[in-house]
């Protein structure tokens, strides 16, 4: 288990630190740093006093280690398109993507677990083929196009929703929130729709499918032979079967929420860190897209390290399989 | 003649006519293809060349609509181009990413699959390490990052020369994984058979074994897979067009005109966005449709 454990983190840090040279490479090999900081008319010895105080005359492994200690403080520099330092923008940004992005799972959740118990349950019933031809649908629409034809329809024709920005948002210190204010969740409505539909249908189908493997095994006849309600059967046996996949598939979607944020926050000007790295990416704002680059492999190894650990807890069988694969 | 025969009493061409939706599939492929391989022929208008353009035609709605002109079926954008036959124009570029973009990354990865399976040991560990690593991030982040980075590398000039070749990379370098697996995976299966194993004692080449006896034998699964991924990499690049780090405007894709036309949805011209986010929708999914029942209709298991 322990070994197992530190195999995993050690897995994440070389990760890490992939990323991390490639985000320094990013700094020191695209462009000249010297020369996008002085003006053009500087002379020489300008150059080298700059070039030394950045210390770029040291040895390569010297600056990579440098980038490294500075990367872990947080400290990336400034942005080249606002001036401003990349950590302060970066804090700032964190609270819009993270709630749009709990706001999706949620919904993605609370709506998908039910469905999917439903059309596993009704499997012949109408509704439920409605729903899975629905779904069909659903994953195969790119989420940008679901947010423009929300917004043509809910902002633009019916005008009931506002299709931009965050509403009025209350700030708790440094988090600003967008969940105090009617603006601020009438703004949630659409981006969070977008952004989660697509994890809806997954955990939709998914739950669906388990649902219909589980009611097949005979601990679920053997409960019904026990003359154990419906409800006892489906939600106490059944369905609690069936959600370490659910829980897995949902946490590495987590990841897959925080990727697709960068589309659904460019098409609802929605001021996340997803918005600030596309305009980074065009604006060539490399101190920024380093930031974000190292900001989003962090939290992706921590999402896949917390996942292998809960399967590892939640499953006893996989426990017993590596200890056999060990024992060779 | 005889293989036309064949194929039509077959039973794949039978599960065919059996699926009306599969049908209809099938036809709106031909037809999105076919209008996209042939636009400069069957598109009503040429919308980039810039003689026949008139502004003051800029903003027609659809034919159906009042203040339409049945010479712009689709309606016009905001330079006066025809909308139906930038969509026709646009789904070329789209199709051509797509293809391309699949076509390199089943290169990539069943060269590394076979590679990975075939020769084993510390380079099938690395590998399918790397796949690992690369399978835990989403495939249109990969595909974000390294065109990201390439547009800030690349210099500032041959920026839109270069923009589609990048974005064919970048796709796929963000899809090559599946492939790399699934060839694997079957690579490991037939390394241990005989004809591998005589292929050995007759002293071939480890290339030529792998390229020319293993490879026909893995490919079928691999072409499935591929038929599937078309959709997604048509996605991909419209929804990387449409964040405005794909294929430069003076080449637009169904991506870029729907970003194009989404800053006119609240001056109320929607026929601008809507119509060809309509047809990339359409033919992903028909494409999509067309790959299930192609994966239904291969696999043995399911007659």
């Amino acid at each position: 288990m322990f070994a197992f454990v530190l195999t995993r983190i050690a897995q994440g840090v070389v990760v890490m630190l992939v990323v991390g040279f490639i985000a320094f490479s990013l700094f020191n090999f695209v462009g000249d740093p010297v020369a996008l900081m002085l003006p053009p008319e500087a002379t020489q010895a300008d150059r080298q006093a700059m070039r030394e105080a950045l210390g770029l005359d040291r040895p390569f492994t010297v600056q990579f280690a440098n980038f490294v200690t500075n990367a872990v403080q947080g400290n990336f520099g400034i942005s080249l398109r606002l001036g401003r330092p990349v950590s302060a923008l970066l804090v700032e940004r964190l609270p819009a993507t993270l709630e749009l992005a709990f706001v999706a799972a949620s919904l993605a959740l609370l709506v998908g677990i039910p469905l999917g118990v439903y059309t596993g349950l009704k499997r012949n019933a109408w509704s439920s083929r409605l729903l899975l031809t629905a779904s069909l649908i659903g994953v195969s629409l790119p989420t940008f196009l679901i947010g423009i034809f929300l917004i043509l329809i809910f902002a633009v024709w019916l005008g009931w929703l506002p299709s931009f920005g965050r509403g009025d948002t209350v700030a708790l210190g440094a988090w600003t929130t967008g969940f105090l204010s009617p603006t601020g969740l009438k703004a949630l409505i659409l981006p969070s729709i977008t952004l989660g539909l697509f994890q809806l249908t997954l955990i939709m189908r998914l739950v669906r499918s388990e649902m219909l493997e589980v009611l097949r095994t005979d601990y679920i006849k053997f409960a019904r032979a026990r003359g154990l309600t419906n409800r006892a059967v489906h939600f106490g046996h059944a369905l609690r079967n069936t959600l370490v996949p659910v829980i897995t598939i949902t946490g590495l979607q987590l990841g897959s929420i925080i990727a697709f944020a960068i589309v659904t926050e460019t098409v609802f000007q929605w001021p996340g860190m997803g918005l600030l790295f596309i305009q980074a990416i065009q604006f060539a704002d490399i101190p920024v897209m380093a930031a974000y680059l190292c900001l989003i492999g962090l939290i992706f190894v921590l999402i896949n390290l917390v996942v292998d650990l809960l399967y590892y807890f939640v499953d006893p069988r996989l426990r017993i399989e590596r200890a056999g694969a060990e024992g060779h | 003649m005889d293989m036309l025969r064949r194929f039509l009493d077959g039973d794949v061409f039978y599960s065919f006519k059996r699926s009306p939706l599969t049908m209809v599939a099938a036809a709106l492929t031909l037809a999105s293809v076919v209008a996209a391989l042939f636009a400069g022929w069957l598109a009503p208008h040429n919308p980039f060349d810039l003689k026949t353009l008139n502004l003051l035609d800029a903003f027609t709605p659809p034919a159906w609509v009042e203040r339409g002109n049945p010479a712009y079926f689709l309606g016009t954008d905001d330079q006066g181009r025809d909308v139906l036959s930038t969509i026709m124009y646009g789904s070329r570029v789209s199709l051509m990413v797509g293809l391309c973009a699949v076509a390199l990354a089943m290169v990539i990865g069943i060269t590394l699959g076979l590679l990975s399976g075939y020769v084993g040991g510390r380079l099938d560990a690395f590998i399918m390490r790397v796949a690992d690593v690369q399978l835990s991030f989403p495939a249109i982040l990969i595909a974000l990052l390294i065109d990201g980075v390439a547009r800030v590398a690349l210099p500032k000039d041959s920026h839109d020369a270069l923009a589609i070749y990048v974005l064919i990379f970048s796709i796929a370098a963000s899809g090559w994984v599946q492939y790399a697996r699934t060839v694997r995976g079957s690579t490991l299966v037939e390394r241990n058979k005989e004809y591998v194993q005589a292929a050995r004692v007759i002293g071939r080449h480890p290339a030529a074994i792998m390229f020319s006896h293993v490879l026909p034998n893995v490919l079928g699964p691999v072409l499935v897979i591929a038929t599937l991924h078309i959709g997604s990499a048509i996605i991909t690049e419209a929804t990387l067009s449409f964040l405005g780090v794909g294929v430069p405007p003076t080449q637009p894709s169904l991506g870029t005109l729907i970003r194009i036309g989404n800053d006119f949805l609240f001056s109320g011209e929607w026929w601008i966005t809507v119509f060809p986010g309509a047809w990339l929708v359409i033919m992903v999914l028909s494409m999509n449709v067309l790959g299930d029942w192609l994966r239904d209709a291969l696999n043995p298991k399911l007659r």
